[in-house]
């Protein structure tokens, strides 16, 4: 090729890669490719492991905690609480496909109605808003204990999330959760990316990094440093806070569109919530 | 009497208050067993916590003791440990981490009923020797095993 | 929600009981992160395992022990039908207690 195209050609696969007009599918197949070449002996299964699929010292002891795992209160507050109906009446399981059994695999999902992404948390908020009670805090307490069960009955089910043709303001939440994911921020200056892609399996101080793969299949979490059962936009916060960077909050649009970012590049990895991470 | 008369006069002086009250009738003897010594909790160094465990007795080092951790902790509170050991007539093990402010984590006394084992879950307050020292047949045998502690990179 | 969680299970001739207690465990020397106050010691100081009513194991413990404290022994000599209870104590005279009757799988 001629001289001038050989220096615009990396250009324009680098403008094409970063850009909004990629496709989620090509994402997806970009992303596993990324992680195969960094992690070649593990399945795509293994990925819902996450560090642990990566680190054996410290998957050791994260088997030695799931002998008998702290997120079984969780578990047993939220099956309970799953089952007590609203002042009304109503039930979650009404608000939720095939009565809330075995569909954590299928949220998020793109709301054509209200022209926004709905995560698992959010549409039981949504349930209870609908029934007249209040909504419930997003980090910790009930909402963790109903997603812990939620997901519990989901074990092992391929995450299948859905973007659909019909709505383009749906592929647009996801781009928009791609481009939060990749943009830098905070006085430290990552992105998710920094960490999670281009250093996954590499160490931060004493820690191995996780891929982002599968980040989304194992929540809510018994995370040791809470002491206790919380959520994945807890972890956003937090993660947010580490890099020094203004979180927008849990559940708020920009976490949620990330989160479908998340776990459509996860597609194919199986539930494995609630679980326990450090 | 459901227990010998030495280790009724051990526990006598191990920790009064509780002996007076099995006398006083007001506990079974099944919870004098479980009573709780207060200077073994005391903080301080690891050596006079042994000594006020074990009065100063030899503690020989053993290979018929099996110690599982990891060597680095994932989170300092939380350090799964597993001891096991071939040794017969095991009477008690106790689980010590050499620097935390109080250096005994716990001790297990055992019975006919149970094995030589015991899985338990550690606070570590710094990168430290954890050891385990075992009363078999009269006798001491420990094992040890460093564990790191450091901070990790995601704010953990 | 249950506080003390057991798990029994025979294997082999042996039995593998599993204890779980939601207990904080607090050795006294953290402090609140807002208020800056010292968090009162509260911690589980005593655990006996029973068979039938007869201790078979007992522990004294503190604060060196994690949050949700985990425990696992190995039983011997229990027969299909005998009743396990864990019993425990803290220094703040709250107790828990959880039973449950071995099943061999048939």
């Amino acid at each position: 090729m001629s001289k001038g195209l050989r220096y615009v050609y990396p250009l324009l696969l680098g403008i094409l890669a970063g850009s909004a007009l990629a496709d989620p599918e090509q994402d997806h197949k970009a992303l596993t490719e990324h992680y195969r070449t960094l992690f070649p002996k593990l399945t795509l299964q293994d990925y819902a492991d996450g560090v642990y699929a990566i680190d054996p010292g410290a998957r050791q002891s994260w088997r030695a905690i799931e002998e008998f795992p702290p997120y079984e209160w969780a578990l047993e507050e939220g099956k309970t609480l799953f089952s007590i109906p609203f002042s009304n009446g109503a039930h979650y399981a009404d608000c939720l496909p095939n009565r809330g059994i075995g569909i954590a695999q299928l949220y998020p999902k793109w709301n054509s109605e209200t022209g926004e992404v709905v995560t698992l948390a959010k549409a039981l908020n949504d349930c209870r808003e609908r029934n007249g009670e209040t909504p419930l805090p997003y980090q910790k307490g009930e909402i963790a204990s109903l997603l812990a069960y939620l997901a519990s009955t989901s074990r092992g089910k391929a995450l299948a999330i859905e973007i659909p043709d019909s709505d383009p303001r749906a592929l647009a939440a996801y781009q928009a959760g791609k481009a939060f994911y990749y943009e830098r921020r905070g006085q430290l200056n990552f992105s998710c990316a920094t960490c999670h892609v281009q250093n996954a399996g590499k160490r931060l101080r004493s820690e191995v990094l996780s891929p982002s793969l599968g980040h989304t299949s194992h929540w809510p979490v018994y995370r040791l440093k809470w002491g206790e059962t919380g959520t994945l936009h807890r972890r956003f916060a937090e993660c947010l806070k580490q890099v020094r960077a203004e979180s927008p909050g849990a559940q708020s649009a920009q976490f949620r569109n990330l989160e479908y970012f998340l776990s459509y590049i996860g597609n194919g990895i199986p539930i494995n919530g609630p679980s326990i991470r450090k | 009497m459901t227990y010998s008369r030495r280790k009724f006069l051990h526990h006598a002086t191990a920790s009064g208050c509780y002996v007076i009250a099995a006398c006083a009738g007001l506990m079974t003897p099944g919870q004098v067993f479980a009573e709780w010594a207060e200077d073994y909790f005391s903080p301080g160094k690891l050596e006079h916590t042994l000594d006020r465990l074990f009065a100063g007795a030899d503690i020989a080092d053993s290979a018929a003791i099996s110690l599982n951790l990891p060597l680095i902790a994932e989170d300092g509170a939380v350090v799964p440990i597993k001891v096991a050991s071939t040794l017969s007539d095991v009477e008690s093990i106790a689980i010590l981490v050499e620097k935390n402010p109080v250096p005994l984590a716990a001790i297990f006394t055992l019975s006919e009923n149970t094995e030589p084992f015991v899985s338990a879950q550690l606070k570590m307050a710094e990168t430290c020797d954890v050891i385990t020292v075992i009363k078999a047949g009269d006798k001491l045998y420990s094992a040890r095993q460093q564990v790191k502690v450091t901070i990790g990179g995601c704010g953990g | 929600m249950t506080k003390t969680k057991i798990r029994l299970n025979a294997k082999n001739g042996k039995t593998e009981l599993k204890i779980l207690i939601a207990h904080p465990m607090e050795h006294g020397r953290n402090r609140d992160p807002e208020t800056q106050e010292l968090i009162p010691a509260h911690f589980i100081k005593t655990l006996t395992v029973s068979q039938n009513g007869k201790t078979i194991l007992s522990a004294q413990m503190a604060g060196s022990i994690s949050k949700n404290p985990y425990f696992a022994f190995w039983l011997k000599g229990i027969a299909n039908g005998d009743l396990i209870r864990v019993d425990w104590l803290d220094n703040q005279g709250l107790s828990g207690s959880a039973e449950q009757r071995l099943a061999e799988p048939s």
